[in-house]
């Protein structure tokens, strides 16, 4: 999607990672998005978290469909391979990726028309087969790109910039995730940098599907009042069940906890994300009563924010379908092609 | 019975009417099978309907000592197992021809008829007396009519047993159960009829190195050859059974025997949308994928095609054609997505696609079309159709070069991307259309941003007119260079001759006899069978080079004409259509009869 080359400046007291890289080579082409667009806050967070997840830019796979929120790839990790699809259909893309090579890290960007109108049905399926990646939504209720149509995710009530209300429900990507046996299911808001960072990380080692909605106002389309996705309203209304912190396998864990509300939840890799509970009757843990928590919420108006559902324990794609361990796309052909003995042994059964 | 009897050893149909559901398809593949096992010729095809049980379906068996392998129009013994669609069964049957029917029941006596032999087996008064279980009792019924041909048709008995213990290898009980069942048709039949019938099978040695198998196996087992690891698919008549074989071969092929770890992955999407998507991100990212699917598939992918196209990532699809359009007759064949698959998509696209005439050419073209995608850095469509693809088919046995390598095309691995001083992708560096290709992961210089919106010849977003327009244009170079790739036509002429005949795919068959049946009747056409689309110099130079050229096809608009039309400068009016579009598959006679037809009212004016 469009972008502006962006100069590269190199600072000498730039902090550099294990492999050498400063934050800025993990950035990637100017945005052409609106000024304050939350989705530029989003991508700056990226850019933070694989920074400080140290992990080797042409290793991971930017993947993302049609909308404002698409064109983002564009603006982080431009030494990454990425792949901007066709409306809706990123998560067909990040699935075939997947199967071909089990190894890279995949982040997927979507927007709520893309993936709760257009592309619900490849979103629910990507969820379902838990394919392994991070899967990003960036949403804000509105259609920008064809300037200011309600998207799926507009609540009832919620008002156009003419005024106009949306009547039909919304389809809220979280409830959604966690009734479809989504593995990790999180919400944020761009302007939370401090809770969004430590989510992105965690979704990143998470084995499996991580799927993270981040309320992202439209400061063109949505940001008006009586909008329930505008700068005002998300911060009004940020209801955060716990403040994610993620710690990296490798890294001797310093941070201090309350430990009265303190839950450790341990991923695969062995790395851990500490969730400082602000409220002590939720459990990420538990589905049903994460969901009813999340809903008894929604009616009062509050959008709950933080890690809300977790199992680490779902297997993933390749896991259910018992595939080797080295990328499928990496084995020699002499390993796929069963020769022509075995092709002619085979043909006896056909005579 | 007062028609004189016709001796026909080895050229000659049986057909069975069955009810689906019941069973019969694997007694009547033991009655195939025997015969073929016999050394003669044969060819079989199910004409079943869009139902799982319930509704009437035939088989039909041709046994053809020269080895012909389209329908030839006549019935000469029918199985009529199926009293609904009884009338038009005995109606079906050639003039001096035999039905055998369950004499359980009194027959309708309006439906005989008087020069055909009506031979009356009590076959389900029979099995209920021996067998105890109703399941049973059903499925005996058919190998009991298998029994009763043995002796009609002078099978070998013992064949049968050797298939029969071959097919229940790991269940041998079954053996003596179907065994009694084939002795108690054996037997009623030397008791009551003159056996063996005029009608009757000879014993020749002309299927040896062959194997019976339907193209979807045979392209199932090609994608395994070629070495594909990621297969995405949704359910859809009549395609599914080339996954389902594929998956069968992997399983056979590349599961560990131990961990059950599998070197491929099968993935039945949500759609097809989602299918091609998943093919699309595979082979971007370096794998060997594909789907297999039928026309309204291809209708759903469509967007998902045009992608592919202009952001070149390589895609094998298998087209298995069926009625259309719409939902069409899903259970009949057609080959009518010619010229949706040569152009599908939005905007400026075209697609290479090959037209495999039988299984075994299912089989090669499988392999070549991973080839060609990676080469090209293209889809490519494989168009089988339901007649190749349901259907069982003689072939000469599959022959695999140990030799083969995969052809990646201009794949660059982590040495070659390491010498380049800056990647990009959409560079044409030889002058042949073509750009070196990097996949993700390999190599930090091999990064770029596949987009499917405007990009220039860098890999950079454009939405300059002179920027999109030479990637467009290098697009179309390629496509020339697809012509000399793709696989050549067929060709048999004879210079002097300036009547030809073209035809693709499952047509062929039907051609071919046609064409020893009119040279039989002084009439010489030279003939071509294309293979792919773009069409290459060969398939110009005989447009070219004939006058009078008809063109045979499986579908009401003449899409193949079109294409010619269209993409070289034959003058339309040499093409002259010949179209079989009612869903059963083309056969010789109608393709005799059209161009005596023609040519007699030609040389009449």
């Amino acid at each position: 999607m469009s972008y502006i080359t962006k100069p590269v400046a190199r600072h000498p007291g730039q902090r550099k990672n294990s492999l050498g890289l400063t934050a800025r080579d993990y950035e990637g082409g100017m945005s052409t998005l609106c000024a304050g667009c939350g989705h530029d806050s989003i991508t700056a967070a990226l850019v933070q978290a694989f920074f400080e997840l140290e992990v080797q830019p042409h290793r991971v796979a930017k993947l993302s469909g049609i909308g404002c929120s698409s064109k983002t790839p564009a603006y982080f990790l431009s030494a990454s391979h990425g792949l901007n699809s066709v409306h809706g259909r990123m998560p067909s893309i990040a699935t075939g990726a997947n199967a071909a090579c089990s190894d890279l890290t995949y982040v997927g960007v979507s927007g709520d028309g893309d993936s709760l109108s257009i592309g619900l049905g490849q979103f629910a399926h990507a969820l379902r087969r838990n394919l392994n990646m991070l899967y990003i939504i960036e949403n804000n209720g509105v259609y920008g790109l064809t300037k200011g149509q309600f998207s799926a995710s507009a609540d009832v009530g919620s008002k156009s910039k003419r005024g106009i209300p949306n009547q039909f429900e919304p389809i809220d990507p979280v409830l959604t995730a966690i009734a479809l046996g989504g593995s990790f299911v999180a919400r944020s808001f761009s302007g939370d940098k401090h809770q969004l960072v430590p989510l992105i990380k965690a979704g990143m080692a998470h084995k499996g599907f991580a799927l993270l909605d981040v309320i992202s106002p439209c400061v063109t389309f949505n940001d008006h009042d009586g909008s329930t996705k505008s700068y005002k309203y998300t911060r009004d209304n940020f209801a955060e069940v716990n403040k994610a912190d993620f710690v990296p396998h490798a890294q001797e864990i310093t941070v201090k906890y309350d430990q009265g509300s303190l839950q450790p939840v341990t991923l695969h890799d062995g790395s851990r994300v500490f969730l400082r509970k602000v409220t002590e009757e939720y459990d990420p843990t538990d589905r049903s009563s994460a969901s009813a928590y999340i809903q008894r919420h929604q009616q009062k108006g509050e959008v709950v924010t933080g890690l809300l559902y977790m199992n680490s324990d779902a297997p993933d794609m390749h896991a259910t379908n018992n595939t080797v361990s080295q990328a499928l796309r990496d084995h020699e052909y002499s390993d796929l092609c069963p020769g022509p003995d075995a092709l002619k042994a085979l043909q006896q059964g056909y005579r | 019975m007062s028609s004189p009897v016709m001796q026909r050893v080895n050229d000659f149909v049986i057909k069975l009417a069955n009810v689906n559901g019941t069973g019969s398809a694997s007694a009547n593949g033991l009655l195939s099978k025997t015969i073929f096992r016999m050394g003669v010729p044969i060819s079989a095809k199910n004409f079943f309907p869009s139902n799982i049980q319930g509704l009437p379906t035939w088989y039909e068996v041709r046994i053809s000592k020269d080895g012909y392998q389209s329908r030839s129009g006549r019935v000469d013994v029918m199985v009529a197992m199926n009293a609904e669609t009884y009338a038009d069964d005995v109606a079906e049957v050639s003039p001096g021809g035999f039905l055998l029917y369950d004499a359980s029941w009194p027959l309708d006596k309006q439906l005989l008829r008087d020069d055909v032999t009506f031979l009356g087996i009590p076959l389900a008064k029979s099995c209920a007396e021996e067998f105890d279980s109703a399941r049973v009792r059903i499925l005996m019924k058919n190998v009991m009519y298998v029994g009763a041909l043995v002796a009609l048709l002078d099978l070998d008995i013992s064949v049968v047993e050797k298939l029969l213990e071959e097919q229940f290898a790991t269940k041998p009980k079954l053996v003596p159960l179907n065994m009694r069942a084939v002795k108690m048709g054996y037997d009623y039949a030397v008791e009551h009829f003159d056996y063996p019938l005029p009608v009757r099978v000879a014993p020749m040695k002309a299927t040896e190195n062959h194997i019976m198998m339907d193209g979807n196996t045979a392209a199932g087992l090609g994608c395994v050859y070629a070495g594909a690891t990621v297969g995405a698919w949704y359910p859809i008549t009549p395609s599914t059974s080339l996954m389902d074989a594929f998956d069968g071969f992997c399983q056979r092929f590349r599961k560990d025997p131990e961990t059950g770890e599998k070197r491929y992955c099968v993935i039945q999407a949500e759609d097809e949308l989602s299918a091609i998507g998943m093919v699309i991100g595979a082979s971007w990212n370096g794998a060997r994928a594909f789907t297999p699917t039928s026309g309204p598939g291809i209708s759903l992918m469509s967007e998902f095609i045009g992608f592919a196209y202009f952001t070149e990532v390589p895609a094998v699809l298998f087209d298995v054609q069926r009625v259309g359009p719409s939902t069409g007759m899903p259970t009949r064949t057609q080959q009518g997505d010619v010229m949706m698959c040569a152009y599908a998509s939005h905007g400026d696209t075209k697609h290479v696609c090959l037209y495999p005439a039988d299984p075994s050419e299912c089989f090669y073209l499988a392999v070549e079309a991973f080839d060609l995608a990676e080469q090209l850095q293209t889809p490519v469509f494989v168009l089988s159709d339901l007649d190749i693809g349901m259907n069982e088919w003689r072939c000469p046995e599959l022959q695999w070069d140990d030799g083969y390598q995969p052809n990646r095309g201009k794949l660059l691995d982590a040495a070659a991307l390491e010498k380049i001083e800056k990647f990009y992708r959409y560079l044409d560096t030889d002058g042949d259309g073509i750009c070196a290709r990097s996949v993700p992961g390999v190599h930090p210089k091999g990064a770029f941003f596949t987009r499917g919106s405007g990009h220039n010849k860098y890999g950079g977003y454009t939405e300059d007119p002179d920027e999109y327009q030479e990637v467009l244009d290098r697009l179309a170079r390629k496509f020339q260079t697809a012509a000399a790739l793709v696989p050549e036509p067929v060709i048999r002429q004879q210079s002097g001759i300036t009547d030809a005949v073209i035809c693709y795919g499952s047509s062929d068959c039907a051609v071919q006899e046609a064409l020893d049946r009119l040279q039989d009747s002084g009439i010489q056409l030279n003939y071509m069978r294309i293979r792919a689309f773009p069409f290459g110099d060969e398939v110009k130079a005989f447009l070219k080079s004939h006058q009078r050229i008809f063109v045979v096809e499986q579908n009401r608009d003449a899409q193949m004409v079109s294409l010619l039309t269209l993409e070289t400068d034959v003058d339309r009016e040499k093409l002259i259509s010949l179209l079989h579009y009612g869903g059963f598959p083309i056969y010789a006679d109608f393709i005799v009869n059209q161009v005596s037809e023609y040519l007699g009212e030609r040389s009449s004016v």
